[in-house]
């Protein structure tokens, strides 16, 4: 196990229900009821310090219980400069959060990482996962009047939508 | 007499004391001549002060992560040419390193040396575009024109590569379509000093105009702090005083055998980044040279890895010999099976870290395809950085966080 993995475990405690560590990146899934937590924790850590949300995501594991996955990619990264150095890039991690079908909710992390706003609207768009406390969470990729979320795998690809008129 | 005395002498004329205004709301875009990407803004205005404004993206939305999803690793190549079609090669190059990291391959040193020179020639083509029209959207026609040459030059050296101007296609899973062409070294050579001495008209032109400065400084700041929790990356961060760049936070291919710099900027306004991306493209073309110079040397090693599982087999070998034509096949009709498993792999693309993140199954279709785009991450804080300025301000923000449709909607 890596020093990074031991590192988070310490810090996360028993909000951490599983690691593994593959090619390379290093991955935890914490509780999800508690992931605000987690990620707050994450992010002030003064050794840890992962002040940057790179990406947000979810994935649809149809057939599997609980279904969705939330899927958060952190790293850390040097904000003063040091003389004439490059920034360096300290560390990366995957956090991982189960979501179930029903009701299909998760705590929005947008009051630690403003850049989740526009993310969790897209993974709520795409998936159809509500993101609870989010400041506005409307469709972000696709238009108000879509029928479903398009990256479930329970939608087919062919699938048409109705036409929508104009709206003045 | 000012024009407020005359509205205040006919209101008094007319016996009202106070003249009534309402905030107006506008609607910019989503085709509007003054954004290079496919967006509509709905600002709400007081007179020209922008109040509140709400980007709305979502208007090239293609679907790409789904019809990733439904082919095989490698049918999704030419879906990346479509993100960021001002650079394709970088998307290409991510995504191929993303399931090279599933595979755990490692390409020859050639094939790298070859992958930092195509990602270098696409990230210029980018930076001179968005050089380029930052200017024509100011109304000033001509630097974009020097802009745009240089960049058609470039896409000259593109076609020399791989056959294509805009969709490359170029970067594969394993390796690279196909080598250098011959007597690439010296059109390249070539290509470098004639857009060398357009970059210098196009300075004189621009940088030390009043009417472009005048524009440019002062306006769209942000703080790096903010910057940060917005998870902003690329040129935007660097010209707030960060100097994160992925090719040397977290080297791949052989960047860290390469040398060049990172500008970085002070202000954190539009102008700041202006420079910064200018200075760029000095930076790639110098990454160029120190590639082409390796090249030179190592003519006829091997670019690709020599494994028929990943790589398909050289054309010669498979027209001769029964096992190459049957994997040959096979790839192409199944896809390279790639073990189960999740990988994040970033790159440096012209507009900030770029990421795919991909779940795979252990069938020949990816389970997941997820890009990470910078456009998308970096116009989420459009809205704070203009609000309070004048109307005006939005065109050189917009410009000069780049945003691609492409990209952004995927």
């Amino acid at each position: 196990m890596s020093e990074l993995l031991d590192q988070v475990r310490e810090l996360l405690g028993e909000l951490v229900e599983d690691s593994h560590e593959h090619v390379g990146d290093t991955t935890v899934l914490v509780a999800a009821e508690r992931i605000v937590d987690a990620m707050r924790l994450l992010h002030d850590d003064p050794k840890l310090r992962f002040n940057l949300l790179v990406d947000l995501t979810a994935v649809d594991y149809l057939g599997r219980e609980p279904r969705f996955e939330v899927v958060y990619h952190l790293s850390a990264i040097d904000v003063e400069p040091r003389g004439t150095e490059p920034s360096r890039l300290h560390r990366r991690l995957r956090v991982k959060a189960m979501v179930a079908e029903d009701p299909g909710e998760i705590d929005s992390i947008v009051s630690v990482y403003e850049a989740a706003n526009w993310m969790e609207r897209e993974a709520f768009d795409l998936y159809g996962v509500k993101f609870k406390g989010h400041p506005d969470l409307r469709r972000i990729l696709l238009y108000e009047d879509f029928e479903g979320h398009p990256l479930r795998k329970d939608y087919p690809k062919e699938k048409r939508q109705p036409l929508v008129g104009p709206r003045n | 007499m000012a024009q407020t005395d005359i509205v205040q002498k006919f209101l008094d004329r007319e016996g009202k004391g106070d003249l009534h205004t309402d905030h107006q709301v506008l609607n910019m875009g989503p085709s509007h001549p003054a954004t290079h990407g496919t967006v509509k803004m709905v600002i709400e205005l007081d007179s020209e002060t922008i109040v509140d404004l709400d980007v709305q993206v979502g208007y090239l939305h293609r679907g790409f992560e789904k019809e990733c999803e439904s082919g095989t690793y490698y049918q999704a190549i030419p879906y990346t040419d479509r993100l960021n079609y001002n650079s394709a090669i970088i998307a290409n190059l991510d995504y191929c390193q993303a399931v090279e990291k599933l595979i755990e391959c490692e390409i020859p040193r050639r094939g790298q040396w070859v992958r930092v020179l195509a990602s270098e020639i696409s990230r210029m083509s980018d930076h001179l575009t968005r050089l380029g029209a930052a200017c024509l959207e100011l109304g000033a026609m001509t630097p974009f024109l020097y802009g745009i040459e240089a960049r058609e030059l470039n896409w000259d050296l593109q076609e020399m590569l791989c056959g294509a101007r805009v969709t490359s296609n170029y970067i594969r899973i394993g390796g690279i379509q196909r080598d250098l062409p011959a007597g690439f070294e010296s059109t390249c050579e070539e290509t470098l000093r004639e857009i060398e001495r357009l970059l210098a008209d196009f300075d004189r032109i621009v940088t030390r105009n009043r009417i472009f400065t005048d524009r440019f400084r002062g306006t769209g700041v942000m703080g790096k702090d903010r910057l940060i929790e917005f998870g902003v990356t690329g040129p935007l961060i660097r010209a707030a005083g960060v100097p994160y760049d992925v090719r040397k936070a977290e080297p791949y291919l052989v960047y860290d055998e390469v040398d060049f710099d990172i500008p970085v900027g002070t202000t954190s306004d539009n102008f700041d980044r202006f420079l910064v991306v200018q200075e760029e493209v000095n930076q790639s073309i110098r990454i160029i040279r120190q590639c082409l110079e390796v090249l030179s040397k190592t003519g006829g090693e091997p670019t690709d890895v020599d494994d028929p599982r990943v790589r398909w087999p050289a054309k010669d070998r498979v027209f001769g010999k029964m096992e190459e034509l049957i994997q040959q096949f096979k790839g192409v009709t199944e896809g390279i099976l790639v073990p189960a498993g999740e990988a994040y792999s970033a790159v440096e693309s012209p507009n900030g870290e770029l990421g795919f993140y991909i779940v795979s199954d252990g069938s020949g279709k990816p389970y997941k395809v997820r890009c990470r785009p910078p456009s998308f991450v970096n116009t989420a804080p459009l809205p704070e950085m203009v609000k309070g300025a004048l109307l005006a301000d939005i065109v050189p923000t917009f410009d000069m966080i780049n945003m691609i449709g492409g990209e952004c909607d995927r």
